[in-house]
């Protein structure tokens, strides 16, 4: 009994949607759902929370990898059953999170996470991520199974988490740190509103293959994907294709999308901008994007020195410099931008200024700078 | 892993950070030993770890562009992927993507993860993500014949739906919401698997002109991020007065409760200064601490969540609880990255959730007439204004909605904005205006 590929529409069942979220509730989130009073973070990575009735449950978080094996998987459900009833959840920042209903349950279960490691020595459940402090970088998929990437992802990613690791499992911060990585603009994952953005970008205009162009093509859509209107049909050797004017393009990469035949990365045009001072939550600011503050980095596999190195020039201007409360964006706001470029050492280039739709609204307009 | 030598991506086993290296290595070494009969080939973890190599070494993508593949009937969940060296990596020949719609906010019983294991170890490549951008579980990497077997069995075996992908609804997400959270304003969890359920065929099958996503955030601090990448915004919030008990003020003030419940307690930032930390904080200035009382002017408020988020045992939410509903949010491409606007400033968010749906249905309606291809919503709005949103969505205009009014006079009358309309006669003009 399986599917029959001669008979695809036997016994076939369509649109039956999720699993029901209420299975999979451990008894203590089942009883005191909606009656929660408050939360407490005993230490990095260690969460309580009270319910009205009494109830309480401690939360132990962990990092992981947004990319995972089942044998990995195995490990965390054999995990839950040993302590959690076997229940567990995971973050919408790829941390993992293991809940026991009693105090006492806590420590076997955070020694038990503590001791496993992979076999080249990387730890396997780092505890952190919680309150003013660093939490996991959510990120796309990059080299590893995307078709239009300009830089890895969980690669960098793996090097920025190894630097700042300490700061995953303390809380020294002003307020939290939220980085995120999109590996082209499409930002599947969208990171514009993130504390720290790593975004892959290209720099070179799309290669035109006009042998195959017409045929893998939809030239009229390559066109209209074009938001500066660069892209122009054109004949070349008698057969359909475009043409690019090149000094309107801004790399976007969206012809690509729509046209497999006009191919943008390459080893030495694409690269890694850095973004800063985004957040969404509405606490005390309003949600804000974040702003380009480093235009490019070359590719440097296998670490990104670089892209490693300019986010701890950041951070650590942060840390040092910032008030309690204050997010990244709102530090850069009170002391300026062009305090910020000061304060970081990062230097100030004319790719920094916007010249898109919106431009005229991120210039200054006034005489209230600082020397 | 005899297949392929690896060197650059060793380097990615050092330091402390859990190694998706490492990890792929222990899987590939587990399909090496395994007896399970697997349907897809042995060597696809070996395979792509040597593909990511060459990767590391060119610094150019070896994948292919795209792939129209999927699961019979459905216009999504399923993204095709083929590999540009198949000669020298066979195992990721064709090794395509599925999207299985996690449940709402992410809880899980070993039960069933097992089951997604079972099946992906013998029919994909063992691989992963927990989970994708949107939220779903990624299942990374089969080869086509094994596509319609996956689905056969989520369906059948697991009770289990794919995902979204395309210019389809995707697959709603929400925040851990009432589960797990004292800020939660209305039951997440509930309403994003109640729209899940009653919108599978916009999931499923691509009928928008893009992409499509609802996100649900408890309160507006925002976990799931809605605010920045939802069309469709639906952010917890209330409308009456925050609850305090004067109790637990002064325990924090007197360092008994650890402030913002020990967010902070990495660094010494000396004792809780409720002026400096809370009433100096406070964006609306709304609130006032005499030594003896908090006083909160809550009219004033405008739920920041701050002072609740310092002070959780000593202030509430209110109980008159809904959410604000904004729509527009995207990504840079291609105008330009956008946050959602507040459209609807309140709104009660109770089953069976009657007032949302007929919303949502107004503004697809909207949306699949007027949007052009691959045009997100929001940039729809910004296209012919957000009074004509507002117009779609039969609403009235509210200083809510706003930053602030125009400072350009340019205000596109409508006739019948103007007694009697715009019909006028030259004649009778000129009979009292010389030429």
């Amino acid at each position: 009994m399986g599917y029959d590929p001669s008979d695809p529409l036997k016994d076939r069942i369509t649109d039956i949607g999720p699993k029901d979220y209420k299975e999979f509730l451990p008894n203590v989130i089942k009883e005191n759902y909606g009656k929660w009073l408050y939360h407490e973070i005993l230490e990095p990575g260690v969460l309580m929370h009270v319910s009205e009735t009494g109830g309480k449950v401690y939360t132990v978080r962990v990092g992981g990898c947004r990319l995972m094996s089942v044998t990995h998987i195995r490990e965390i459900c054999e995990i839950a059953d040993k302590h959690c009833d076997g229940y567990m959840r995971f973050t919408t920042r790829n941390n993992v999170e293991f809940m026991v209903d009693d105090e006492a349950k806590l420590k076997p279960l955070m020694e038990d996470l503590e001791g496993r490691e992979f076999s080249a020595g990387s730890k396997k459940f780092p505890r952190g991520g919680t309150g003013a402090g660093l939490t996991n970088i959510v990120h796309t998929q990059g080299w590893i199974h995307c078709h239009t990437p300009a830089i890895d992802a969980s690669g960098v990613v793996k090097c920025v988490m190894d630097e700042l690791f300490d700061d995953y499992q303390d809380m020294r911060f002003p307020a939290q740190v939220r980085i995120s990585l999109a590996c082209c603009l499409n930002m599947c994952g969208a990171v514009h509103c993130s504390d720290i953005a790593i975004l892959g970008i290209h720099r070179m205009p799309p290669m035109l293959d006009h042998e195959n162009l017409d045929n893998m093509c939809e030239i009229p859509l390559a066109i209209a994907a074009c938001p500066t209107g660069a892209i122009k049909p054109a004949k070349v050797d008698g057969k359909k294709s475009v043409a690019v004017k090149n000094e309107r393009c801004m790399f976007c990469g969206n012809c690509y999308t729509m046209c497999p035949s006009m191919p943008l990365a390459d080893e030495v045009g694409s690269g890694v901008a850095l973004l800063v001072g985004g957040k969404i939550s509405n606490r005390i600011s309003e949600p804000k994007f974040s702003k380009v503050v480093v235009p490019f980095i070359p590719n440097e596999p296998p670490r990104w020195p670089s892209t490693v190195d300019a986010i701890k020039k950041i951070l650590n201007a942060y840390v040092d410099d910032a008030k309690k409360y204050e997010r990244i964006g709102d530090w850069a706001e009170r002391i300026g931008w062009e305090r910020f470029f000061d304060k970081t050492g990062l230097p100030f280039s004319e790719h920094l200024i916007d010249d898109y739709r919106f431009a005229y609204t991120t210039w200054r307009q006034s005489t209230q700078f600082k020397f | 892993m005899t297949r392929h030598k690896t060197p650059l991506l060793d380097e990615l086993e050092k330091g402390n950070w859990p190694s998706f290296v490492s990890d792929m290595k222990q899987e590939a070494e587990a399909r090496e030993k395994t007896d399970v009969d697997l349907q897809t080939p042995k060597e696809c973890v070996e395979d792509l770890l040597g593909l990511l190599e060459l990767t590391y070494v060119d610094k150019v993508v070896h994948w292919k562009h795209g792939g129209i593949v999927g699961v019979f009937g459905y216009g999504g969940g399923v993204i095709g992927r083929y590999c540009d060296q198949p000669e020298e990596f066979p195992g990721v020949r064709d090794f395509h993507t599925m999207r299985v719609n996690q449940p709402s906010s992410k809880f899980y019983s070993s039960e069933y993860l097992r089951q997604i294991c079972e099946l992906w170890e013998r029919r994909g490549s063992g691989l992963t993500n927990m989970h994708g951008s949107t939220g779903d579980i990624i299942l990374l990497g089969t080869t086509t014949p094994q596509l319609e077997e996956v689905f056969w069995e989520l369906t059948h075996n697991l009770d289990q739906d794919l995902g979204g992908s395309g210019s389809n609804l995707r697959t709603p997400s929400c925040c851990i919401g009432k589960a797990r959270c004292e800020f939660a304003c209305y039951d997440t969890q509930a309403i994003c698997t109640a729209f899940t359920m009653e919108y599978q065929d916009e999931l499923h099958r691509p009928a928008f002109p893009y992409k499509f996503k609802f996100k649900f955030d408890g309160c507006p601090n925002g976990c799931v991020a809605a605010i920045a990448r939802a069309d469709m915004s639906i952010i917890g919030t209330w409308r009456d007065d925050i609850r305090i008990d004067q109790e637990a003020v002064k325990a924090y003030v007197g360092g008994e409760i650890k402030p913002n419940g020990g967010a902070h307690s990495g660094r010494d930032w000396g004792g809780f200064d409720i002026q400096k930390e809370v009433i100096d904080l406070c964006p609306t200035e709304c609130m006032s601490w005499d030594g003896k009382k908090l006083g909160i002017y809550n009219k004033e408020c405008n739920r920041c969540m701050h002072c609740i988020n310092v002070m959780p045992r000593a202030l509430r939410i209110g109980e008159d609880t809904g959410a604000s509903i904004l729509f527009g949010a995207k990504a840079p491409i291609l105008e330009g990255a956008q946050m959602s606007t507040l459209t609807v400033p309140f709104m009660k968010i109770e089953e069976p959730y009657e007032e949302l749906k007929d919303l949502v249905e107004k503004v697809w309606d909207y949306w699949s007439e007027e949007g052009k291809n691959r045009e997100r919503l929001g940039e729809l709005i910004q296209r012919e204004g957000f009074q004509k949103f507002l117009e779609v969505c039969e609403l009235d205009a509210d200083p809510r909605m706003i930053q602030e009014p125009r400072s350009n006079p340019y205000i596109f009358w409508k006739e019948e904005d103007v007694p009697g309309g715009w019909d006028r006669d030259i004649n009778e003009y000129r009979k009292k205006h010389q030429k």
